[in-house]
């Protein structure tokens, strides 16, 4: 489903990704996980081009973005419909309700009729456990809630990959769970996800492959249980070990 | 001296009745002068001016060099000359160059020209206001950037605006009576013309003056009912 091949990531003189190839199968649950500075927001961030790759090969089902040449600003609105981003500090829409928030892809982006985007929207509302808080302002919703809303809205543009940068870090401990169910739930439907997260025991759990990134590059890959109980490289047990 | 003259006048009955009596037929022409013309030449100005403003605030902020550089002389021109001299300019300055244009809409570009330049900073500051993520939100979802802009930025850059938005309409209602410089029959040039012919200076003015201030004051308490409005999806 996604097929990343020498991705380059440029701010400046930094250079913050190092040549990433990745491949990511239909229904796959991969968890990024590295230290701060890794690069692992930046890895999302280029899947759906909020960041512009400097170079390399981005291939999300059977579109193409080679940055190795000048990708026109045409083709990025496109590519990014294929994804779907869930960010940390949720980034909802403040000036319109929850279902406005999820309906708001659909009939501006599709061209769908506010009463078909508004079924569906109720129907995702639904899905992550708020179809009673559909006429609320964000500013009324817990931060469990609003990232709730979140992926709701990601899901309304019916997207082949969802993404999540880092979805419980602004979130208080209690209210993390059920933003992790919800993100379980949408694995166990088969959709694919890409996850940048701090909760390890989350990735243990539904990761089907766990991603170790430090200083740009990808250090190690694997199922779970090996990256957490047997890692091959010193810098991944070095990280594991000073976060458990 | 002020003490003089008001003395003088209640020591008079007669004078008292005609001041009554002046106040009382001016009343209808200084009105009419507000209906007729100060309250359209603000309304027209000021949206002319906004769109102007929007735009300008765009290209300031676009990353493009040449967007920027003509914007940016624009701003710098009309903030950095009398608006009276803008006038004089439009409407008595470009007639040497075959350009007649009718005191009404000189006045209007005028006063357009001027509320675009000066709005457009505190557009451009409330849209620079709205957070990164907003942008990424909108694209995310796979907007592009006019309709992120439309949809998402501008409907909650308009409510950080809409106190300093507030006093620029506010001003340009006070700013229409230099209008009277260029011909346009607006209220304050109606004062002045009744005050020509009965030398009542003092009492027409001040009859201008409360007219301005009834509906600059109205014109406050409707900014307070779109402030409540805007505010109604922000926690208190």
């Amino acid at each position: 489903m996604i097929n990343i091949k020498d991705l380059h990531k440029q701010f400046d003189q930094l250079k913050v990704l190092k040549g990433i190839n990745l491949e990511v199968k239909t229904g796959q649950v991969v968890v990024v996980i590295g230290p701060s500075g890794s690069g692992k927001t930046t890895l999302l961030r280029c899947i759906n081009v909020l960041e512009q790759p400097t170079s390399g090969l981005l291939a999300i089902g059977d579109q193409v973005l080679d940055f190795s040449q000048q990708v026109s600003k045409r083709q990025i609105p496109p590519f990014r419909r294929l994804t779907g981003m869930v960010f940390q500090n949720y980034n909802l829409f403040p000036h319109m309700t929850a279902l406005e928030n999820v309906m708001e892809g659909p009939v501006t982006v599709k061209g769908e009729s506010k009463e078909t985007a508004k079924e569906k929207g109720e129907l995702l509302l639904r899905k992550v456990g708020l179809a009673d808080k559909a006429g609320y302002y964000p500013y009324q919703l817990s931060g469990g809630q609003q990232q709730r809303v979140g992926i709701a809205r990601a899901l309304a543009m019916e997207p082949k990959v969802m993404l999540f940068d880092e979805p419980t870090s602004a979130l208080d401990p209690e209210l993390v769970g059920e933003v992790l169910k919800v993100m379980r739930d949408l694995a166990a439907e088969g959709m694919t996800m890409v996850i940048v997260t701090h909760e390890m025991r989350f990735a243990r759990e539904a990761a089907d492959e766990v991603i170790f990134m430090d200083g740009g590059i990808i250090i190690e890959r694997g199922k779970p249980e090996q990256i957490f109980s047997s890692p091959k490289e010193a810098r991944t047990s070095q990280f594991l070990n000073l976060i458990q | 001296m002020a003490k003089m003259y008001l003395s003088s006048i209640f020591a008079n009955p007669e004078r008292v009745e005609r001041l009554i009596e002046i106040g009382k037929n001016s009343f209808q022409p200084l009105l009419e002068g507000a209906i007729v013309y100060t309250i359209p030449l603000t309304l027209i100005s000021f949206i002319f001016g906004l769109a102007l403003a929007i735009f300008t605030a765009l290209a300031r902020i676009s990353g493009n060099k040449a967007l920027e550089t003509i914007a940016g002389i624009y701003v710098s021109a009309i903030r950095g000359t009398p608006l009276l001299v803008q006038l004089f300019i439009i409407f008595y300055g470009l007639p040497t160059i075959g350009v007649i244009i009718d005191p009404f809409p000189s006045a209007i570009i005028g006063f357009s020209l001027n509320v675009g330049a000066y709005s457009s900073e505190i557009i451009r500051a409330a849209i620079l206001s709205i957070p990164k993520g907003q942008w990424e939100a909108g694209y995310s979802i796979g907007m592009s950037y006019s309709q992120t802009l439309k949809r998402i930025i501008l409907p909650q850059a308009s409510r950080v605006s809409i106190p300093p938005l507030s006093n620029s309409f506010i001003s340009l209602v006070k700013d229409t009576s230099l209008a009277s410089m260029i011909l346009v029959t607006e209220m304050f040039r109606r004062a002045q013309e009744i005050a020509a012919t009965n030398y009542e200076f003092l009492l027409l003015y001040t009859q201008a003056a409360f007219i301005y201030w009834v509906i600059c004051f109205m014109l406050s308490i409707l900014q307070g009912r779109l402030e409540r409005r805007l505010d109604r999806y922000i926690s208190s």
